[in-house]
């Protein structure tokens, strides 16, 4: 045996050396929590329990800091709501039921923090665990998507960041063969420091097929497959070893590898269609992926979602690393593995199946009766280590008892001079010179420009039913090649409107999904987040998320829409500088035929008339426009009108329902002029544009208004959509047709530009910042 | 009916694509997995694209001594139609049915585009649906496309009418004189970076043009 074998802290030992000091506080516990564990345990903690307290107890998998404000989408999910779903928040991922005998399941989680220590790793893990969510709940994975936030665009770390980050997404994203249809790339200073990378993931199953992480059954068997485990993303737990050598800062000449965790795509692929073949052979009881905190989440997550006992012979999990202690092995974040319950009598079964695919599989524990006492406790997670228990606690107390805190909630002091600071006195555009140049300069900004830099390096064909993808509103697949059925994905946060007002904010970002899934002929049927925030202990981060949530959910409620699940991220800040609040909001739609849905480029039919659907008022605030040509943030984000939301999403499904509307296109960051650009060159068509009498064309142009959306209508159809509109209140205005002979967009009276020098200026930006 | 088989290597992503393309003209799809030491007797065998075995060492290198390609590479020497889609082409290659190589993509990233292509070759079994110099819209998305070859054998190709088809409107890789696709001497194996079956249908893909290549296939498999 090596020194490094010699030394494992058992329970006989903690029980034995009960004052024995223990470096809680550098894996992150704070002296309550320590003491709680104590209290829990009836004695100190093994190095082994330790690490996994620690690390089921971190902010990043307890939610210890939001769970009470979390709290209250449950609180205001009626059962009307709840009806579609099928799996909400505490499962892997929300599941809801599309029809046909379909259900739909679908999640965001961020991956922040390693993407900014290491891009393309850190991007390439992140999609790696959303796509392993999706499959804990039997579900084939469909379609990944990203919302990102970066530093400003022409920063120096920002080159060092975006191209890791693109490339990381695409070469794990494209090498599984999974389509990416959507996601954002925002440009803003504040994630400098701290950029955000969101993954999104899409997966489909049969209705009866839906697996839950449960370990029922004794005597079933809990089996370890996919990867091996070795010292990758262990991060802090590696102080226990360092501690077991008594030589805490060297750490014994251990070779420490890097906490970013290193993917392996092809692993990943492999494992997808390995979980595939096993439900589709019915071998699997429970099912949990191995992600955040690997197997300690694993075990007591599973073994807590069941009948509350496990047994786990920890030597028997295949290692790549030598010397692995047991707290290590426990930690470790190493990638592309699952953990699966099985009952005896079809573990042979498994096992060919895992051979098929070469995938390892190892049987490293089963489930094992508790008393009633036990249970009644939180259950029995009992560990061996080459006979000897290392692990011995009840599970629930690691993976749901963990510490709850209610933080101090302060709205800043500086909020009030924020919003007074309204932007009304900047510089306006007025000539026909000024406003063809403010239309051309922000259609090249960062944040409005094509993103087809990003989104050229996915691929998006891939399994043969995407329908829709970007430069689209939103992202469509088909799900069932019979019926047509299909799913709408969008995600949105403007962080500027959140920054200004919390509550309306996170309403807004909901609003501008919503927008986003219905302009593509889908109906809103089911909400997930990513709450990706500055630091917890600040007052005034803690009022901004506290907002967000009741935003989010009251905006919810009024929509008739469930969140079925989500994620929060703290701690995105430097120094004292957090991010802009970025509650991303992702809204799934359902589309019955999704040759039926509606795409954003005109021209489908030439001289298709031009309708802006819902009204614009002078709205400023927050504005794509203040945030170019002036560097400003100040005053209200635009009024948030749900019911006017929820009036145009039906406007717009039914004009796709009945043939009415043959583009449609959403208004948002950068106004009706953005919108209209953006449409003419995604159909490779010229328009003419009419600004109403009597308005400000500024205002016109550039205000960021909701519940708006530019629809093309062909000319036969006009009477009929706009018959329509006016019965059920919905305001339109005619703004214009399109025009194929024109070769640019006429704004009349005012400019015309040439698509060529549209394009060029559209085009041009993220070549030139990143090539 | 033509049967055609569609294999699957670990790290295959475009095999379902494949099947449901070979559905769509009318010839009946046979799955064929990498270990497998007969071809099921099929009429003839498309290599789907995607990353297989990982792609670790050099695209298409491990695969190129998968048991199934064995029996692909003999049964080509006999005259079976064989047609390599992307990973498939540099699995062609690397097996020596086709000549040349496809190294990293000038611009150095991956790219997912619609490509505009015009077709060349009109003889061979997968391309006698097409009109010579018909242009068509099919997507492109590989990280490693650049056709290269030394010059003499591109010389030689284009003497004997064996370039498939070449980018028009914009080279998406690099590629050595445009070249998106080549066709063995005999006329019965084709590689092509661009993807055919993702372009059967303009509802999922950017126009239905690439199911000319299926047609063709089946009509050589008739005639024959």
């Amino acid at each position: 045996m090596t020194a490094v074998d010699s030394y494992v802290d058992t329970v006989d030992n903690a029980v034995a050396t009960p004052d024995q000091d223990q470096p809680y506080k550098a894996l992150g516990l704070k002296d309550d929590e320590y003491a709680r564990i104590k209290e829990i345990l009836g004695r100190r903690p093994t190095d082994a329990e330790l690490a996994m307290y620690s690390v089921m107890w971190s902010e990043h998998c307890s939610y210890k800091s939001s769970k009470v404000h979390l709290r209250y989408f449950g609180e205001t999910t009626t059962d009307e709501m709840k009806s579609k779903m099928l799996a909400g928040i505490g499962e892997n991922a929300g599941v809801v039921d599309i029809g046909d005998g379909w259900a739909v399941t679908f999640k965001v989680e961020s991956h922040n923090h390693p993407s900014y220590v290491e891009p393309h790793q850190g991007a390439a893990t992140g999609v790696g665990g959303i796509v392993r969510d999706i499959m804990a709940m039997g579900a084939r994975p469909i379609a990944v998507g990203d919302p990102l936030r970066f530093g400003p665009a022409d920063a120096e770390d920002t080159k060092r960041v975006l191209p890791g980050v693109v490339s990381g997404i695409g070469h794990y994203g494209n090498c599984l063969g999974l389509p990416n249809i959507g996601g954002e790339v925002v440009f803003d200073e504040t994630y400098l420091g701290n950029p955000l990378v969101n993954a999104l993931c899409v997966g489909a199953m049969r209705v009866e097929d839906l697996h839950l992480a449960h370990a029922s059954g004794t005597g079933n068997k809990v089996i370890l497959f996919g990867a091996t485990t070795g010292l990758d993303g262990i991060g802090g737990v590696s102080v226990l070893a360092s501690e077991s050598f008594g030589d805490a800062e060297s750490g014994g000449g251990r070779k420490k590898l890097p906490a970013v965790q290193v993917g392996d795509p092809f692993a990943e692929k492999v494992l997808i269609e390995c979980c595939l073949d096993l439900f589709k052979a019915d071998l699997v009881t429970g099912i949990q992926d191995l992600g955040g905190a690997g197997l300690s989440c694993a075990t007591s997550e599973l073994a807590s979602a069941g009948d509350g006992g496990m047994r786990v012979w920890l030597e028997q999990v295949p290692l790549r690393a030598k010397n692995m202690t047991p707290a290590e092995i426990l930690s470790s974040e190493s990638q592309e593995r699952m953990c699966a319950v099985v009952t005896p009598e079809k573990v042979d079964a498994f096992m060919a199946v895992c051979a098929k695919w070469d995938v390892t599989a190892t049987v490293i524990g089963e489930v094992i009766d508790v008393t009633e006492e036990e249970a009644a406790n939180g259950g029995r997670l009992w560990i061996t280590w080459h006979g000897n228990t290392v692990v011995d606690v009840p599970p629930r107390t690691v993976a749901h008892e963990g510490p709850v805190y209610n933080r101090p909630i302060e709205r800043p002091s500086t909020q009030d001079a924020l919003v007074a600071n309204v932007p009304d006195a900047l510089k306006r555009p007025v000539s026909a010179d000024e406003l063809r140049a403010t239309i051309l300069q922000l259609l090249a900004s960062p944040n409005l420009c094509s993103r087809a830099w990003v989104t050229d390096q996915y691929d998006r064909y891939v399994r043969g039913n995407t329908v829709s993808s970007q430069p689209n509103d939103s992202g469509t697949v088909r799900v069932d090649e019979e019926t047509g059925r299909g799913v709408a994905i969008s995600t949105d946060c403007n962080g500027r409107y959140v920054r200004l007002d919390p509550y309306n904010g996170a309403k807004l970002a909901l609003a501008e999904s919503y927008r986003n899934v219905s302009v593509g002929g889908a109906v809103p049927l089911a909400v997930t987040n990513c709450m990706n925030f500055g630091s917890p202990e600040d007052p005034g981060v803690m009022w901004q998320f506290s907002q967000a949530v009741r935003g989010l959910a009251d905006g919810c409620a009024e929509l008739g829409i469930p969140v079925t699940g989500g994620n929060v991220s703290f701690y995105n800040q430097t120094g004292d500088v957090a991010i802009l609040p970025t509650p991303v909001v992702g809204v799934l739609g359902v589309i019955d035929d999704v040759a039926r849905r509606i795409p954003t480029g005109f021209g489908a039919e030439a001289g298709e008339t031009l309708i802006l659907l819902g009204e614009t008022r002078e709205e400023l605030g927050g504005s794509e426009w203040a945030h170019v040509v002036h560097g400003h943030l100040g005053g209200r984000p635009p009024a948030v009108d749900l019911q006017a939301e929820r009036l145009l999403g039906e406007i717009l499904v039914a004009g796709s329902r009945d043939g009415m509307v043959t583009a449609a296109h959403d208004l948002s960051e950068g106004g009706l002029a953005q919108a209209v650009v953006e449409a003419a060159l995604i159909g490779q068509t010229g328009a003419r544009i009419f600004l109403p009498e009597g308005t400000d064309p500024f205002v016109t142009l550039f205000s960021e208004s909701t519940a708006r959306a530019l629809v093309a209508v062909p000319r036969s159809e006009e009477q009929r959509f706009t018959d329509m509109c006016t019965a059920r209140g919905q305001a339109w205005t005619r703004i214009g047709v399109v025009d194929p002979e024109l070769g640019a967009v006429e704004f009349q009276g005012i400019t015309s530009i040439p698509l060529d020098e549209l394009r060029t200026a559209w085009e041009g930006t993220l070549p030139a910042l990143f090539d | 009916m033509t049967k055609v088989g569609v294999i699957t290597f670990p790290g295959t992503l475009d095999d379902t694509d494949v099947v449901r393309a070979v559905s769509r003209a009318g010839a009946e799809p046979v799955n064929l997995w990498h270990g497998d030491h007969d071809l099921k007797g099929v009429d003839a065998v498309v290599v789907p694209g995607g990353f297989s075995y990982g792609d670790y060492l050099r695209c298409g290198a491990i695969a190129r001594f998968a048991p199934v390609m064995t029996e692909v590479i003999e049964a080509a020497g006999k005259g079976m139609p064989v047609l390599g889609i992307c990973n498939g082409f540099q699995i062609l290659c690397e097996s020596g049915l086709l000549p040349g190589a496809l190294v990293r993509n000038a611009g150095l990233h991956y790219v997912c585009k619609d490509q505009w292509l015009k077709v060349e070759n009109t003889s061979s079994a997968w391309s006698s649906r097409f009109e010579a110099g018909a242009e068509i819209l099919v997507p492109v998305k590989h990280g490693e496309g650049n056709y290269t070859a030394s010059q003499e054998t591109l010389d030689q190709l284009e003497a004997e009418g064996r370039v498939l088809a070449r980018y028009v409107s914009g080279n998406p890789n690099g590629a050595q004189r445009d070249i998106a696709g080549v066709v063995s001497e005999n006329g019965r194996v084709v590689g092509l970076m661009p993807h055919p079956e993702h372009a059967i249908d303009a509802l999922t893909g950017p126009s239905d043009d690439g199911l000319g290549m299926f047609l063709s296939l089946i009509d050589s498999v008739v005639k024959t």
